[in-house]
């Protein structure tokens, strides 16, 4: 790995400035990364990274980025939490950076829920 | 955990819920002494010594509904099995300061890491905290002195 100087610091906080207003702002979409011990463990960093990737890429300043802790299913990790305006938080599990690319892309900018990634979908088995 | 960054990452969650606004991190290598040393120090709202003591019990956590909380056993252990220790003082009101010593040349050392992302998306999730992040090598070359490599990164 390229050893982190003192100049790459700074360029990565004036890249980053862009995407940190949006917390103080009223944000369009929120997207919440669970970054517990289990969700670290089981690769939510480059998840999160890949979020970050996609919200400087789009331009989208008015997308927030946050983190939480354990939600309490270390098992599905990495999670995040996708929110919209107005609309039902949706859970999503077993992510990688691939599958958030799609999230963020399909759920975040043009409001489609992915489905196949969400943790639960269809009804209870009645029987 | 793989890497030393996610352990990073990971004890600075603590600091983030411990209300620091300033989290300084530095590593440094000392080839002489065949030590790795991480510190994670921050300025939250720390513990009671009783408390210090019980977090690196996995089964101690502050988490409500919850039974485990496994950040610094990892680390603890992960030090521990490189024949070093880790550290845990905290004054309440003053901040928290977590120590990990590792010895260097431990064939199960975990590396580094990506420290660059870890940094990279502490700062841009966590835009109201200070962050500076030191790495300090000190080589074993008697006959000439290696700078030390500084990096800061600070947020307003």
């Amino acid at each position: 790995m390229k050893k982190l100087m003192p100049n790459d610091l700074e360029r990565i906080r004036e890249e980053m400035r862009a995407v940190t207003n949006l917390r103080e702002g009223t944000g369009r979409a929120r997207i919440t990364m669970h970054m517990g011990t289990c969700g670290i463990a089981s690769g939510a960093r480059a998840v999160l990274n890949a979020f970050l990737t996609q919200i400087e890429g789009a331009g989208a300043s008015d997308v927030i980025l946050t983190t939480s802790g354990c939600a309490g299913l270390c098992s599905r990790e990495p999670m995040a939490t996708v929110e919209l305006r107005g609309e039902t938080p949706v859970k999503y599990v077993d992510l990688d950076e691939e599958k958030a690319a799609r999230v963020f892309r399909e759920h975040v900018q043009n409001g489609q829920i992915v489905a196949e990634f969400a943790l639960g979908a269809g009804s209870e088995r009645v029987s | 955990m793989v890497d030393l960054s996610l352990h990073v990452l990971d004890i600075v969650e603590n600091s983030i819920v411990g209300q620091a606004s300033k989290i300084d991190v530095e590593i440094v290598e000392d080839e002489a002494d065949d030590r790795l040393t991480l510190t994670i120090r921050d300025n939250g709202k720390g513990m009671e010594q009783t408390e210090a003591r019980e977090c690196l019990d996995p089964f101690y956590t502050t988490k409500d509904r919850k039974r485990v909380g496994l950040g610094l056993p990892l680390l603890a252990q992960a030090a521990e099995q490189c024949g070093g220790h880790l550290d845990v003082a905290s004054v309440p009101g003053a901040g928290t300061t977590v120590t990990a010593v590792f010895q260097l040349s431990h064939v199960d050392r975990q590396p580094i890491g990506d420290m660059r992302t870890t940094l990279r998306v502490l700062t841009a999730t966590q835009p109201e905290i200070t962050f500076s992040y030191q790495y300090i090598a000190r080589k074993n070359e008697p006959q000439e002195s290696q700078p030390d490599e500084k990096a800061d990164a600070k947020r307003s």
